[in-house]
């Protein structure tokens, strides 16, 4: 492969970078104060033409760098729905940082260097390359996280996140050495085929220590119980925009770079893997359910609800196999429609001076005072319950669908249970908005952008949705197929260590 | 023969100066004996070999140490004045170690041109390179994309510490160096004939 084929089949990543170096000088010279409203606009633009790059080899070009970088229609999925992901973040930004006085340009330049950090994650086809795609992400969520520097739950938020999500790179740097060590590669391939041998009773523990580390850094990561503590306080005290961000992008992130870990690297290990993405799965749809219905602020009630579907999507992920992993795109495409559509909705109560609402109750009366928007609103809370004919219906059928395949019929029966407990939270807010009467006033000011994307979300994910199943299928059957093999992998002669040549 | 005398040389240096290092009771004397184990530990690293991590922990940790002397001074008030005032005394001592040093790393090369100690087996390096050929050759050709996305990361926390922590402060006088230089007599002198018992009126 020539040095230009291979640059056009990191596309993507390439003008993601050089996109964002030279926006960091455009900011860092800029005396303009408005300078912010330029740099999401080119943000914006950069990551759409990073989506369009995609149309090319970056989609089909294969095994790139020794097979450490994969560019199959796999990732290209993921990477579109990323990207499009973090341009709403940008876009529904600009408006909010400037009330909060925080209008700095680095806010989408540091959201582009997390979208390449997550395009580089979900490309991984090496230990070494998920490591650096995860840890580029995270260090620019934890910026995120406290960019409201001067508010001291911002401050809070982004702090909790760092010190949790190192100890968290601890315990997958510490998994990725003992698979490193006990399998002799660090490349998904390699790992697979060493993990297909039969060893002796002690090597086989040391890669079992190994799946369940690298299981757990990654698990912190999706929020899947019981690595979900940070996720609550995060949500709450980051800035609505990066909570609204956080909720999707990375989320399919590592939701995509755990299933290709799993599938493609630790396939032969399905046994040790699956029961531990059950449990996950189990605990982060009951608890998510549980917990969220006594919580008083909709960005804390979304982070549980978050968790909430974390734990549908394992449900496909357990199912494994071509359906099991098209679930899993699925729900991932649907849901960040509807997470993302939420905050948009969460973004524009704003009390009659301006300031932001959070609180649950602030939002009864809804109908009456904003009809446009409780519908909105209506229509995202009932597709994230799984009401029939709202489109948040079908992913979570799919789900189901493929874990009853995989003959977890009782996973699936279990989730079915969780996802109506689930439903009482999301009706309740409906009801809140619907029936309950006296909330705040709330101000009239007009956002064509944040309005316009709140009415595309709705639209996306009410019944009209149904229309784009086929293509959806589509495309994530075809995704899926890139990365489950027909067969069993077969089991190959011991390997020799790598020399790094 | 040579490689085991030198081995126990080092080895019993590094640990004799960690001891210092926890011992002494001057945080300067402190950092200067943590330097003498990095060395000698470079030493060791020479001795099997390795001689791109020798360089390394010289050229990064003795590195380090610069910065942490300077934390050190700004932070814990020592007196320096008090330090230097009995120089003389000790020029004895330090030379001697400087030329313990100096023996040191020429003994180092000697045995490492003796062949290197042989030790448990190690990841292979292929025949007739070096450490930094090989580690070149893997970081810049098949490890490229790691590396260089690694290069981002620094980037993302560099700027990231900057957002959090640079602000525009109001009422600060900075220099302003265009005025300095445009200022001439006439606007900073005045000649003034005060009369005899008055003081001057500005």
């Amino acid at each position: 492969m020539t040095f230009w084929e291979t640059i056009q089949a990191i596309g993507p990543e390439v003008i993601l970078a050089v996109g964002a170096t030279d926006l960091l000088l455009l900011t860092a010279f800029s005396k303009n104060p408005n300078v912010i409203r330029t740099i999401s606009l080119i943000s914006v633009l950069l990551l759409l033409a990073a989506s369009a790059a995609l149309l090319g080899p970056a989609s089909h070009a294969g095994n790139l760098f020794h097979g450490q970088f994969r560019a199959d229609a796999f990732s290209a999925f993921a990477k579109l729905l990323i990207f499009l992901a973090s341009a709403v973040a940008i876009a529904m930004a600009p408006g909010f940082l400037k009330r909060e006085g925080e209008a700095h340009g680095e806010y989408p330049i540091l959201i582009l260097f997390a979208a390449l950090g997550m395009s580089v994650m979900v490309s991984a086809g090496d230990l070494m390359m998920l490591y650096v795609g995860l840890e580029l992400s995270s260090l620019s969520a934890y910026v995120l996280a406290s960019f409201a520097r001067r508010n001291t739950r911002s401050s809070e938020a982004g702090l909790k996140y760092f010190v949790l999500g190192a100890l968290a790179s601890g315990l997958l740097l510490y998994g990725i050495s003992l698979l490193y060590g006990f399998t002799g590669s660090t490349v998904f391939e390699d790992i697979a085929i060493a993990l297909a041998t039969p060893a002796s009773e002690g090597i086989e523990l040391g890669r079992l220590f190994g799946i369940v580390f690298v299981l757990a850094g990654i698990a912190f990561k999706v929020s899947a119980v019981p690595f979900h503590m940070w996720t609550p306080d995060v949500y709450q005290g980051a800035p609505t925009p990066v909570t609204a961000f956080f909720a999707s992008a990375p989320k399919v992130a590592a939701m995509v770079l755990l299933t290709r870990l799993v599938i493609d690297a630790m396939g032969p290990a399905t046994d040790a893997w699956r029961q531990i993405i059950i449990f996950m799965a189990l605990a982060s749809t009951i608890l998510g359910g549980v917990a969220a219905i006594g919580q008083r602020n909709i960005k804390r009630l979304l982070a549980y609800s978050s968790i909430n579907n974390v734990g549908f999507a394992l449900v496909g992920l357990a199912a494994a196999g071509l359906a099991g992993v098209a679930s899993v795109l699925i729900y991932m495409t649907v849901y960040v429609v509807m997470t993302l559509g939420s905050f948009l909705v969460v973004m524009r109560l704003r009390g009659a001076d301006g300031e932001q609402l959070e609180s649950i109750d602030s939002l009864s009366g809804l109908a009456r005072s904003r009809p446009g928007l409780a519908l909105a609103m209506m229509t995202f809370m009932f597709s994230l319950a799984g009401i029939p004919f709202f489109f948040g219906f079908y992913p979570k059928l799919m789900v189901f669908d493929a874990a009853v395949q995989a003959d977890l019929a009782w996973l699936a029966a279990v989730a079915i249970a969780t996802s109506v407990i689930g439903a009482f939270y999301y009706i309740k807010i409906v009801k809140i908005m619907y029936f309950d009467e006296g909330g705040p006033e709330l101000t009239t000011e007009k956002e064509p952008v944040a309005s316009g994307l709140i009415a595309l979300t709705a639209l996306a994910v009410s019944p009209l949705g149904y229309l784009a199943i086929p293509y959806l299928e589509t495309a994530t059957t075809e995704a899926a197929a890139s990365i489950v093999q027909s067969g069993p992998v077969v089991p190959a002669a011991p390997q020799t260590l790598a020399s790094g040549h | 023969m040579i490689q085991v005398a030198v081995f126990y040389l080092f080895a019993t240096l590094v640990i004799a100066s960690a001891v210092m290092t926890i011992c002494a009771r001057n945080p300067v004397h402190s950092v200067l004996w943590l330097i003498l184990a990095f060395f000698n530990a470079a030493g060791l690293f020479l001795l099997i070999g390795a001689e791109f991590l020798a360089f390394l922990l010289v050229i990064v940790y003795v590195g380090a140490v610069a910065v942490l002397f300077l934390f050190v001074v700004m932070m814990l008030n020592v007196d320096f004045a008090e330090l230097r005032a009995g120089f003389s005394n000790y020029w004895f001592p330090v030379t001697l170690l400087a030329g313990l040093l100096l023996f040191e790393i020429i003994v180092a090369l000697v045995a490492w041109d003796a062949g290197g100690i042989t030790i448990a087996p190690r990841a292979p390096t292929p025949e007739n390179v070096s450490n930094i050929e090989a580690m070149g050759q893997a970081i810049f050709t098949r490890y490229i994309f790691v590396f260089e996305a690694a290069g981002i990361i620094l980037l993302v926390a560099m700027v990231g510490a900057i957002v959090l922590t640079h602000r525009k402060r109001g009422g600060v006088r900075p220099q302003n160096i265009r005025k300095q230089i445009r200022r001439n007599p006439k606007d900073a002198v005045v000649n003034m004939q005060p009369g005899v018992g008055q003081g001057v009126e500005l």
